[in-house]
């Protein structure tokens, strides 16, 4: 039992599902499939976004980047739809993923090339992105009778009881745990982020390394920003404004090291996951929005505590007799 | 005077004289290594005494006691003559121990002044920091130094010898009287050098006691009456230095037999692997040149900050050489990067474990496979179970000890983790490893299984560069020499030629 506590997705797995539990005896039917479904469906952008995230931050960089990133696609998509309602919707979204990727590049390139910290360059960015958003639609918004049935309806659709929306967040999912787990470069991520110097040793070009990163984080922003606007039915300068800071949260609190090299998809799908509940309870029980903001600050404090706790006991092991036992391997 | 050394903690001669601190009987003991072993030692007023010692003879472990840094496991210490103990590093300041370390512990943005008094600020009336009397004082203080630096000037804007003097100030701020001096001129010119020994000798004037840290003889002779030897944790002579030539301090240093301790193999060399010729760095080091054969055991051997790692490092593409060749196996090669000396055959297990080495959140079997992940994968995908596969081979080979090979390497004891340092570069089939110091800061045991590993990889006709601070190691284990000083080649010697002698000469430049 210790031991399973120790697991951190497994530990957050016994929390949300306390939380899930508790919720349900003050509003009945919180806990029904139904609507599990529903706050699934609803983390959906929130998990993809975080997945590309804890990427950056395996290797020991943060994209502050991202909501303004996908504010900008968004924008440029949903313009794009309004325009030429003709054009067919996977164009759309790869052109979405594509123009995601590139802001995602440039994110990289700073990194890489000028040695500027990711923080610096995404705070940087963070601003422009959102500034072009503003200059590409001057101010105005794009409305859903300004967009076409299909490309508000898809994601909507369900396809075997979920919405194609879950779906989608289900492959990115998988598709992040290959990524990671199964492809050199996730190796390369989490090197590049556990010990720089060793991996630059072990002949890892962490430039590059991070540079893909940012590519991932963008283009998964940029495909988000389709998800987004059509969710939402709209498309303005200032929407998913502060969701950048979600997307770190969840990786915190889903126990991924903001210092890098730490971290796995569970942890962040987890984390996302337990955010999206607190969100969509908070209401149902009747606390004020800003009670839940607070709220989800002090998740986010102690998920750190927490974290740091465990990695200092990751540490050096000094005492002969608390080392690993003496088991040939 | 005193006869020439006694080689025994005897002090007897010196007796007459009153010191200010003594150490009596100290031992510190770390997990594995006994660092000091009953040593005693005594630092009179207004005489400097040196401490002389190869590296991890004890040394800084004795200089974190006196600092309050380290409690020793065992022996008192006194000043005037009262016992008294540093609980804390503050203690040992209170106490008027204080230390003056060979990478100045300096704040850049802080100005002269700040930096002098940081911590220990003069108050106000009002309990605000009075800067009037900070600058006054540190005024003086520069003035007692003989120079007029401005206290308002900011710290990055001095030279290194001039932060040296802002360093002495703020050891004399907190009324000193006990100076620890930690190889204070490893970084200085000769010129700088003469101006720290003029000031060395206003503090002696003052009456302050000096522990002066240096490799150096020359400055050794030059500025200390007492000298201490240190070896392997005890103190294997102490005396007066005019009467005792420099030839009985080398003995002293080294003297041990060692032949017998090392399980070197006799290996037959082979036809040459590497060759460097004329390998230059802007700053680091300049027109090396050597061959290495196959099963061969090169050592590199110098004092710390000679150039070796930095060499090494160039030879596995870290950083990028200035000028030099290097041929492989005949043909001649240009290394850019580390993956190009990967690929090349060229590996380095380098000094600093944690920091260089290993991951440490991540498995011990992903650690070992980092550098080969292109042999374990097949089509571009990673494939866990020839990574385990790989891993199990070399750990069994090394008796690596672990609970299994999917735990973090963070959580494997020392000597166990630079196995697994070794096991990552054996299994990219390497033809040459460079072995940085590999076996400082592992235990007794483990250095001895160390060594005869790599007797064996020698045997199976690898070609070893062996840098090593401990001349055992390189007498015991090397086929050839090549010894560096301040960043150039002071000698290539055979092995029949090897004495500890020779190799120390050669690398502090004492002919």
């Amino acid at each position: 039992m210790n031991r399973l506590l120790k697991n951190r997705e497994i530990l957050l797995v016994v929390i949300i599902a306390i939380m899930v539990a508790g919720f349900s005896t003050r509003a009945p039917g919180f806990a029904s499939p139904g609507n599990l479904a529903n706050i699934f469906n609803d983390t959906s952008i929130l998990i993809i976004l975080a997945l590309g995230q804890m990427t950056v931050i395996l290797t020991k960089s943060i994209d502050l980047s991202v909501a303004a990133n996908l504010a900008f696609t968004g924008m440029a998509v949903a313009m794009t739809n309004a325009a030429y309602p003709d054009l067919p919707l996977a164009l759309l979204i790869v052109m979405a993923i594509g123009i995601g990727a590139f802001l995602g590049a440039i994110n990289g390139f700073l990194v890489w090339a000028l040695q500027i910290p990711p923080i610096v360059v995404t705070l940087g960015t963070l601003t422009i992105y959102r500034g072009m958003a503003f200059v590409l639609s001057g101010g105005g918004w794009v409305n859903a009778h300004q967009m076409t049935p299909s490309f508000l309806n898809i994601p909507r659709m369900p396809v075997l009881g979920l919405p194609i929306l879950s779906w989608i967040a289900i492959v990115i999912v998988l598709g992040a745990w290959f990524v990671l787990t199964r492809l050199p470069f996730g190796r390369a991520a989490y090197a590049s982020g556990g010990n720089p110097t060793a991996a630059v040793y072990a002949g890892i070009d962490i430039g590059w390394t991070r540079f893909l990163a940012f590519v991932l984080s963008g283009a998964l922003a940029g495909l988000s920003s389709y998800l987004w606007v059509s969710r939402y039915a709209v498309a303005y300068v200032d929407i998913a404004a502060g969701f950048e800071l979600d997307t770190v949260a969840a990786c915190v609190i889903g126990g991924i090291s903001i210092a890098g090299g730490i971290g796995s998809v569970a942890g962040a799908v987890l984390g996302s996951l337990f955010l999206g509940v607190i969100k969509n309870a908070l209401p149902v029980i009747g606390i004020s929005p800003f009670a839940q903001m607070a709220i989800s600050g002090i998740v986010i404090v102690l998920a750190v505590v927490f974290n740091a706790r465990a990695e200092k006991k990751a540490g050096r092991i000094i005492l002969r007799d608390r080392a690993a036992p003496e088991v040939s391997a | 005077m005193m006869n020439a050394v006694a080689p025994t903690n005897d002090l007897a001669p010196l007796a007459a004289e009153t010191p200010i601190l003594e150490m009596r009987g100290i031992s510190q003991i770390f997990p594995g290594v006994k660092a000091l072993d009953g040593v005693s030692i005594k630092l009179y007023p207004g005489q400097v005494t040196a401490l002389i010692g190869e590296n991890g003879a004890g040394k800084s472990t004795l200089v974190k006691i006196l600092t309050g840094i380290y409690r020793p496991n065992e022996g008192e210490i006194l000043i005037d003559e009262q016992p008294i103990s540093f609980p804390s590093a503050q203690a040992a300041i209170d106490a008027g121990v204080t230390a003056i370390h060979q990478e100045t512990v300096l704040f850049d943005e802080l100005t002269v002044g700040e930096n002098i008094f940081l911590g220990h600020a003069p108050r106000t009336r009002f309990g605000t920091i009075d800067w009037r009397q900070i600058n006054s004082r540190s005024k003086a203080l520069m003035h007692q130094l003989e120079s007029e630096i401005d206290p308002t000037v900011r710290l990055r804007d001095l030279s290194i010898a001039q932060r040296h003097l802002v360093a002495i100030a703020r050891a004399l701020s907190v009324e000193a009287r006990i100076v620890i001096m930690d190889e204070p001129t490893a970084a200085l010119s000769r010129k700088e050098i003469d101006d720290l020994f003029r000031i060395v000798e206003g503090l002696k004037r003052q009456g302050k006691a000096i522990l002066f840290i240096s490799h150096k003889f020359d400055e050794v002779y030059e500025i200390a009456e007492n000298f201490v030897v240190f070896r392997d944790g005890r103190a294997v002579g102490q005396g007066k230095l005019k009467t005792t030539p420099q030839d009985e301090i080398v003995r002293l240093m080294v003297g041990r037999d060692v032949k017998d301790v090392f399980p070197k193999v006799a290996v037959e060399i082979g036809a040459p692997v590497l060759a460097v010729h004329g390998y230059s760095h802007p700053t680091e080091f300049r027109d090396i040149s050597f061959e290495l054969r196959r099963g061969e055991i090169l050592g590199v051997y110098g004092l710390i900050g000679a150039g070796r790692s930095e060499l090494c490092q160039s030879l596995f593409g870290i950083t990028r050489p200035s000028a030099g060749r290097l041929t492989l196996e005949g043909q001649p090669i240009e290394i850019r990067s580390s993956s190009d000396a990967i690929r090349a055959g060229i590996v380095y297990v380098p000094e600093e474990r944690g920091r260089h080495g290993l991951a440490l959140p991540m498995p011990i079997f992903q650690n070992m496979s980092l550098p080969s992940l292109k042999k374990t994968s097949r089509s571009g995908f990673l494939k866990a179970a020839n990574e385990l596969a790989l891993a199990r081979k070399y750990a069994e080979r090394l008796d690596l000890r672990a609970a299994a090979l999917s735990v973090p390497v963070g959580t494997l004891s020392g000597g166990n983790q630079q196995k697994v340092v070794i096991g990552k570069w054996l299994a990219t089939r390497p033809k040459v490893i460079i072995l940085d110091e590999p076996t400082k800061g592992i235990d007794i045991g483990s250095k001895a299984a160390v060594h005869g590993f790599i007797s064996e990889l020698a045997a199976e006709g690898l070609s070893i560069i062996m840098v090593s601070s401990e001349l055992p190691e390189i007498l015991g284990m090397s086929d050839r020499v090549l010894v560096m000083r301040e960043g150039l080649a002071a000698g290539v010697f055979e092995r029949d030629r090897l004495s500890a002698e020779v190799l120390v000469r050669a690398a502090t430049g004492n002919q």
